[in-house]
């Protein structure tokens, strides 16, 4: 009895690692870049090329940046819920149009509705890769000091929102 | 026939060398930077793509991070530097090999450890096989008794015993 415990035990042990690694999704990488200050920036935004913005402009506030483009599939999918949310909340979203044509960018929004307090231009991605950036849509929570304090890679849900991104924002106002 | 080949290939060369040469970044054509950069991408592995390094991989991100570390060794960056702005923009995860950590002790020693486990346990087993007492001679009856089995079994015509 006891030489085919050993083994049973050995294969239990198995099954929850494999069980567990059923329900990981290895595309999302943990940022490094939460708890850190957002790396800064200045870029020009989208609809007033000549006016720049950077994040220091945004201290003392509670704010979301979120990563998108025209070219972007997934991005269209989340837009309507973040047309929304800028409508029934007061936080402010930022876009950084990442690697896109300004026209395209601008047509898009004229088409879907525009969330964003302003866009800014990363025509070439480089401001997208100090965010670490590797699948667009992404959207980044930044409290008020300039910390990033949320990472959502790929597109942000109804479920994500309302259980994750949310309370952290009602948690951060708080404090 | 020949001439016509010649021809073609000076088109060829003509047309395909152009663009070349305007695309070519200052870095790569130094030997010794260019062989940097294949080498420091081939350590950093693609996020989009993630079974591919970014050397392998011709994603968008992949060719901006090729450019970001071109551009870093014309910058006059040192290998670790550069790592060391991937690792803080994307994370470990970015490293083929992953820097020995208390997070990473399992994963360097656990091939070490599940083979010294086998180890002990086939010296176990090996040790427990000696011990067990050698095979005791036959007695008369049981010998006899495996006679006749075996002659039952062989004999032409005969029933299979029960």
């Amino acid at each position: 009895m006891s030489r085919f415990l050993l083994p049973f035990a050995v294969f239990l042990v198995l099954l929850g690692f494999l069980f567990v690694g059923l329900k990981l999704n290895p595309r999302e990488v943990p940022s490094p870049l939460i708890g850190k200050p957002a790396p800064a920036f200045t870029l020009s935004q989208l609809h007033e090329p000549a006016q720049t913005f950077s994040p220091q402009s945004m201290r003392g506030r509670v704010w979301l940046l979120n990563v998108w483009a025209s070219w972007c599939v997934a991005c269209r999918d989340e837009h309507p819920l973040l047309v929304d949310f800028a409508r029934s909340h007061p936080v402010a979203i930022v876009g950084l149009n990442y690697k896109d044509r300004p026209e395209d960018a601008q047509a898009w929004l004229a088409r879907l509705g525009d969330p964003y307090v302003l866009s800014v231009s990363d025509p070439e991605g480089r401001v997208g890769i100090d965010f670490g950036v590797y699948g667009v849509p992404e959207t980044f929570l930044i409290d008020s000091q300039g910390i990033i304090r949320h990472k959502q890679i790929g597109p942000v849900t109804a479920e994500v929102l309302q259980e994750e991104i949310l309370p952290l924002i009602h948690e951060l106002e708080q404090g | 026939m020949r001439v016509l080949a010649a021809a073609l290939l000076a088109i060829l060369a003509a047309l395909s060398g152009a663009p070349l040469a305007d695309e070519a970044v200052p870095t790569a054509q130094d030997p010794v930077a260019a062989k940097r950069s294949v080498e420091l991408s081939r350590k950093l592995r693609c996020l989009v793509c993630q079974n591919q390094s970014i050397a392998e991989s011709n994603a968008d991100l992949a060719v901006d991070l090729r450019r970001q570390i071109d551009e870093q060794i014309a910058a006059g960056k040192t290998d670790a530097e550069i790592v060391a702005f991937m690792t803080d923009r994307y994370g470990d995860f970015v490293l083929y090999q992953p820097p020995f950590k208390t997070t990473t002790v399992l994963l360097w020693a656990g091939p070490a450890l599940l083979l010294l486990v086998g180890l002990v346990a086939l010296r176990r087993a090996l040790r427990r096989q000696a011990e067990a007492p050698a095979d005791a001679p036959l007695t008369e009856r049981q010998r006899a008794l495996a006679a006749r089995l075996l002659r039952e079994q062989t004999a032409p015509g005969s029933k299979e015993p029960r």
